[in-house]
């Protein structure tokens, strides 16, 4: 079948206030491979070209997206478009007046992260003082009439505190909590000593997690990203290589997901020489992972193929060494015993008490330092 | 979650957008990191969920449109299962 792509995550910049250690974007982000930022123009045309291929989903992230002043002039074209736009941002420095010329350029949905519950302890994550600016920022999305979604990445430090998040989203008359379990991708692999949680936490916190979907039913949506590291089968991730989503980076490359870019056996193509079109349905990026045909043992004879596609080709990359391998996560993979290892290892530092390592917090320097090291 | 009666007048959630699939030749509901398919029927029933009529007007508006009885049913149940989702709510 040839599919069709219903989602764009539009990196609009990774220029970003915050300096949080699990960040998704690039290691090398502050490097010259994503310096020339699209303009407003080359922007418009990628969602007009995605529009015209089938996506109807668009998510406007960064970096920190509201570091576009041209933000509310793409909202509005994407507006115009039909497409379903969803804010995905910090909130720093976000006013009232700026929030609400968004709205009247026809944002349909607002997702503001938070690092922790309690003021203290998210400051110190995101690396700066942000979290007065966010929940400022919540009251101004709910008096605008936006659907919001609060947003929290999970990881040892934090993961205490599933409940007050919780509790905190449903005083804010939140639609949705979105608890992602940190994916080890990007800064989050580079910090994934010290940010993985033991399991003990991780069942400590899915059990709130059950208790509050009960008492909250349809009140608030509490959506649950999982550990995958802790999981006998891989994530069906994007829902397969190619089939539904791609990820624009700041300049204009494309990815069939928002870690992808790392991968060095794959070339990407720009929308500044291809269209997305063609990038979509003819780019070898695209192709090489699509379907069935490229799947290794265990995957090709596994009734599982179609339910996982094979999982995740980032993290075979990551941690096999070969994106076209099985996700290591899966029990019946040849590399699991790496994902075995890291997670014996944290378990065995916290049942000693072993301080974690230092966290590097994603800034431009220390991305300058970590692409100079390679 | 109770089936609505017959009286309440449904309405999409705010957060929730009806919009037509141009590619694919079809209307879709677009919500918050999701979307629904909706088959022709399915999208006459949201455009006549105007927060005004309630669900009998609704009923009795499309069986007078297409000289039909007894859709009571099926226009409940699928107004039931977006009921679920969160995306149709109850209430002028």
């Amino acid at each position: 079948m040839d599919a069709k792509p219903l989602w764009l995550l539009a990196e609009l910049t990774y220029k970003c206030p915050l300096q949080c250690p699990y960040c998704s974007n690039p290691l090398d982000f502050a490097g010259s491979r994503f310096k020339h930022e699209l303009t407003t123009e080359e922007w418009s045309r990628v969602f007009r070209e995605a529009q015209a291929l089938g996506v109807l989903q668009l998510g406007l992230s960064g970096g920190e997206p509201l570091l576009r002043p041209d933000l509310e002039s793409l909202v509005a074209t994407a507006q115009r478009l039909g497409l379903y736009t969803s804010l995905i941002t910090s909130a720093h420095r976000l006013t009232q007046d700026r929030l609400a010329a968004l709205k009247r350029a026809g944002l349909d949905h607002v997702q503001i992260s938070v690092q922790a519950a309690d003021a203290e302890l998210s400051d110190r994550i995101a690396g700066t003082r942000a979290y007065r600016d966010k929940l400022a920022a919540y009251h101004f999305a709910k008096e605008l009439g936006f659907p919001l979604t609060v947003n929290v990445v999970l990881h040892r430090e934090n993961l205490h505190q599933v409940e007050a998040l919780i509790r905190l989203a449903e005083s804010l008359g939140a639609e949705r909590i979105e608890l992602a379990n940190t994916q080890f991708y990007g800064w989050a692999f580079h910090n994934r000593d010290a940010l993985m949680p033991t399991k003990a936490q991780l069942d400590a916190a899915w059990q709130v997690v059950l208790r509050e979907r009960a008492r909250l039913g349809s009140r608030l949506e509490i959506v649950w990203v999982l550990p995958d590291y802790h999981e006998q089968f891989p994530k069906p991730c994007m829902g397969g290589w190619g089939r539904a989503y791609m990820t624009v980076t700041p300049a204009g490359e494309v990815w069939p997901c928002h870690a992808a870019g790392r991968i060095t056996t794959l070339t990407f193509e720009n929308v500044r020489d291809r269209s997305l079109e063609w990038i979509w349905h003819q780019s070898d990026a695209f192709n090489r992972f699509r379907g069935e045909a490229w799947m290794p043992e265990p995957c090709r004879s596994c009734a599982r193929r179609t339910v996982d596609f094979g999982g995740c080709r980032c993290q075979a990359f990551l941690v096999a060494g070969d994106a076209a391998l099985t996700d290591p996560v899966c029990s019946l993979a040849p590399h699991r015993h790496v994902i075995d290892a890291a997670v014996t290892q944290v378990e065995r530092a916290a049942a000693a008490r072993v301080e974690p390592t230092a966290l590097t917090y994603r800034a431009a320097p220390a991305s300058r330092a970590l692409a100079a090291k390679g | 979650m109770n089936p609505a009666p017959a009286a309440a007048v449904p309405r999409l959630h705010p957060k929730a957008r009806l919009q037509r699939d141009e590619v694919r030749g079809r209307d879709v509901l677009l919500y918050p990191e999701g979307l629904v398919t909706l088959n022709a029927t399915g999208a006459e029933i949201l455009g006549l969920c105007d927060g005004v009529r309630s669900v009998a007007d609704i009923v009795a508006a499309l069986e007078q449109r297409y000289g039909a009885s007894g859709l009571e049913q099926d226009v409940m149940s699928f107004l039931d299962g977006l009921g679920a989702k969160g995306l149709v709510i109850y209430g002028r």
